[in-house]
């Protein structure tokens, strides 16, 4: 099954014919992502790798019909223009590539697809892999690297490190662990998807029978998957690893956070909690495979 | 997150409407009198860090009288805090205080909302009244696209016990004090305390912004230098970087120095990671090896080559560093050959001599490896690429072992050099640069070279000698991917003709300065 994309899903690019735009829009269609449109206000009537490009979303969905999926690549500061403006159009998932979008904006996106019922994985975010099935975004960055790094198989990874994401994901495939679904979170404080929700997704996915998350300092998220499996809403088996040990806690500055945190956020908290609910948490990355295996070993015992 | 000094936050919640005490800013002692004159009540002196907990720091006084004003001033100017030198001191109206309040918001990553806090007892230890004395301490979620309503404010201050006149005052303070955050995009803000004064009037006595970091752009009017997470203020070189991360979109390039100063006999390296994660990881690979790190660096992204050199002649202007350590997850999506092509015209102007450990992993991570061992063969340094199947932990073993055999030898920082170029050679101007040919080198190439090495197709040969394929507007405007193969294919196989200006605003000034104060000492 795996989660949130596969190849039929309907997908439009905004922002189709910048840099990144066209680079990644090769990767999507070489990988067999179903890539139907692009978006560029003002450059409507070209083609790129054979997508068309319209004026805007409402015109992609007129000439080409219903659009599930939009993976949006323009700059920062227009992100919140091309998301609402994909909602509005009936959009309901959005991946959003670009980093450095403001948080009040990431808020303004998030009251709108709530209202409409849409989601979004992001910002800052390499995207997502279905292996043998679609790429979203630019994670793998050539079809050929995201074919030999990624296979099908029964593992998700969910990671809020981009280049780690590849990584753990490439590093079980190389200890013959095929992934159902891979994906980067993004590096944000506020995302759309956090862990939890990504957690909640893969328990219902059929495809999905063992999870690999890569956890950060800071937020909620770890935190918040510990009490979504210790109020059984998250039942497979869970391997963790928390960055950040290394990173000194500085002055807190603000009495607020405090309040409202306490000590959530904090490297040993985040660990605490996780081992607390029974997550197998990892010293090393380099030790999830063999993890992996173990737990493997287990479930064929049973 | 960029943080607003205590005066700044204050002057924006006057123009929002919020009372502040009376008096003003002071850079000098007699500034500091003349505030205190005109306030004509006795003042405090506060000041003005990035810190909480000023007061057990010995950073704000009381003083009965101007003079006394400028005593104090005085001994507070120049003083040393943690990291901070004091450049200014807010004089201010002492306030006659009857009771303390506090108000906060943060952005909740769970609900996605922001939230305003409200506690009826404030001051000093706020977050231990939070614990122990839940009831005062009131919370409201906001609904960013409907506002935030004043009766919303009504309840939450209702719920810790406060009623009548009271009431509306501080619901008044709390409405304002949201719109002035949200206006100017704060991340977090806080009044500690909020005061009502023997007089029943209410007061911001101290406050602090945080804005947005991504959102700093839509406020240049707070003349915010560096928009990053600091915990004492930008020096020299993270204001030269972070011009550099400003003026090019493509990929992020993040920079800071983690040691004040870099002795010679320490083992110091330059850092050079991509994304956070990986960055991390390979960061307590070194670390583990017992090195010290100058500088943090990130440069990801997919970032073009131009950036990832100008990140390399940044980290190459701190002294003393022992080695060039370059790694990231190992396993990017990034084009790999863009970060090699800009660490090797880095390296090459240097004429590098201390070693380098170059782990690009991923997305065209064998081009990468061979551009590095190619063209690095020249210069006097060792510099070893590595991939995604080599660990941190063996490329840090590999630095280790190539610093003992360079003897440890240091860094030294090198004036910024431009090869002399005939006035009328052929130029046109890229994204962030320029790139220049001097055409009376191209009769004597034999493989027109760069013509095939310009993936991106904009150099066309005439009558022998390379020229634009495309308009100059259209190069300018990013046909020319700054991908730097031209320039390293013709320096490195043929006449050395090509020369791709990429200006890195101060950073000539800077290195000039380091190397003075070196010599000096």
């Amino acid at each position: 099954m795996a989660i949130l994309a596969d190849g039929r899903s309907r997908v439009c690019i905004q922002g189709i014919t910048g840099r990144e735009g066209m680079v990644r829009t090769r990767l999507m269609k070489d990988y067999g992502t179903n890539v139907v449109a692009g978006v560029t206000p003002g450059k409507g009537g070209v083609e790129v790798y054979g997508v068309p490009v319209f004026d805007s979303m409402e015109e992609a969905v007129e000439k080409t019909g219903q659009i599930d999926i939009s993976v949006v690549f323009v700059p920062a500061h227009l992100v919140k223009s091309a998301a609402l403006e994909a909602i509005a159009a009936g959009v309901n998932l959005l991946v959003l590539v670009p980093d450095r979008v403001p948080i009040f904006d990431v808020l303004e996106i998030s009251n709108f697809a709530k209202e409409k019922s849409a989601r979004f994985v992001g910002p800052n975010t390499l995207g997502l892999v279905s292996p043998g099935k679609a790429v979203l975004g630019m994670i793998g960055g050539r079809a050929e690297r995201a074919r030999e790094w990624f296979r099908p198989g029964d593992i998700g990874v969910s990671s809020r490190s981009g280049g780690m994401t590849s990584a753990i994901a490439y590093y079980l495939t190389e200890a013959g662990f095929g992934q159902s679904t891979i994906i980067h979170v993004g590096g944000d404080a506020v995302v759309g998807l956090s862990s939890p929700e990504v957690m909640e997704l893969f328990e219902q996915d059929n495809q999905t029978k063992m999870v690999v998350m890569f956890g950060e300092i800071g937020t909620t998220q770890e935190e918040r998957v510990a009490a979504l499996i210790e109020q059984k809403n998250f039942t497979k088996p869970l391997i963790a690893f928390v960055g950040g040990r290394a990173a000194k806690s500085g002055t807190r500055f603000s009495h607020a956070g405090a309040i409202v945190e306490g000590s959530r956020g904090s490297y040993e908290s985040k660990v605490k909690r996780l081992k607390e609910a029974g997550v197998h948490v990892v010293d090393s990355v380099s030790d999830i495979p063999e993890m992996a295996k173990e737990i493997r070993n287990s479930l064929g015992g049973q | 997150m960029a943080r607003l000094y205590e005066y700044l936050s204050k002057k924006l919640l006057q123009e929002g409407g919020i009372r502040i005490p009376d008096g003003g800013v002071a850079s000098t002692p007699s500034e500091a009198r003349q505030i205190a004159e005109q306030v004509k009540k006795p003042v405090v002196l506060k000041i003005q860090v990035w810190l909480t907990g000023r007061a057990g720091l010995g950073g704000i006084k009381f003083a009965e009288s101007p003079q006394q004003a400028e005593a104090i001033a005085k001994q507070m100017l120049g003083m040393k805090v943690k990291n901070f030198i004091i450049e200014k001191v807010l004089v201010e109206e002492r306030l006659n205080i009857k009771s303390e309040y506090f108000a906060g918001l943060v952005i909740d990553d769970s609900k996605k909302c922001p939230l305003l806090i409200f506690s009826s007892a404030g001051g000093t230890g706020v977050e231990e009244i939070a614990r122990s004395h839940p009831e005062k301490i009131s919370q409201i979620p906001i609904d960013i696209l409907r506002g935030l309503k004043e009766y919303e404010v009504r309840n939450l201050i209702r719920k810790t016990g406060i009623s009548g006149k009271l009431l509306l005052r501080l619901s008044d303070t709390l409405t304002k004090f949201y719109m002035i955050a949200r206006r100017y995009d704060a991340r977090s803000a806080e009044i500690n305390p909020l005061v009502v004064t023997e007089e029943g009037l209410v007061y911001a006595a101290d406050c602090h912004l945080t804005i947005d970091d991504y959102a700093a752009f839509r406020h240049p009017e707070l003349g915010i230098e560096v928009a990053r997470e600091f915990d004492r203020p930008p020096t020299e070189l993270e204001k030269i970087a972070y011009q550099v991360e400003e003026s090019d979109y493509r990929g992020t390039f993040y920079f800071f120095q983690m040691a004040e100063e870099i002795p010679e006999e320490e083992p110091y390296i330059g850092f050079n990671g991509a994304g956070g994660g990986g960055s991390m990881m390979s960061m307590d690979a070194v670390l583990s090896k017992g090195f010290k790190l100058a500088n943090y660096c990130d440069t990801s992204g997919n970032p073009a080559a131009s950036k990832v050199y100008r990140a390399a002649k940044i980290i190459l202007s701190q002294p003393h560093i022992k080695g060039y350590f370059a790694s990231g997850s190992g396993v990017a999506s990034q084009e790999q050959y863009h970060s090699a092509r800009g660490l090797v015209k880095a390296f090459r102007e240097e004429n590098l001599a201390i070693p380098g450990v170059i782990r690009l992993g991923g997305n065209f991570e064998e081009e990468a490896a061979e551009i590095l061992a190619t063209y690095l063969k020249d210069i006097p340094a060792k510099v070893e690429g590595y991939g995604r199947n080599d660990s941190p932990e063996f490329c840090a073993q590999r630095l280790e072992e190539l610093i003992e055999e360079n003897s440890r030898h240091s860094h030294r920082v090198k004036p910024m050099m431009e090869p002399s170029l005939p006035e009328d050679c052929y130029s046109f101007k890229t994204l962030t640069g320029e790139l220049a040919i001097d055409h009376q080198k191209c009769p004597r190439c034999k493989t027109k070279g760069c013509i095939e090495a310009c993936k991106a197709e904009i150099l066309k040969l005439e009558d022998g000698k390379p020229v634009l394929a495309v308009s100059p507007g259209e190069a300018e405007k990013g046909k020319c991917t700054e991908c730097l193969a031209c320039e390293i294919f013709c320096s490195f196989h043929e006449q050395n003709a090509i020369f791709i200006r990429l200006p890195i605003p101060g950073l000539k000034e800077y290195r000039e300065r380091i190397i003075e104060e070196g010599e000096r000492s």
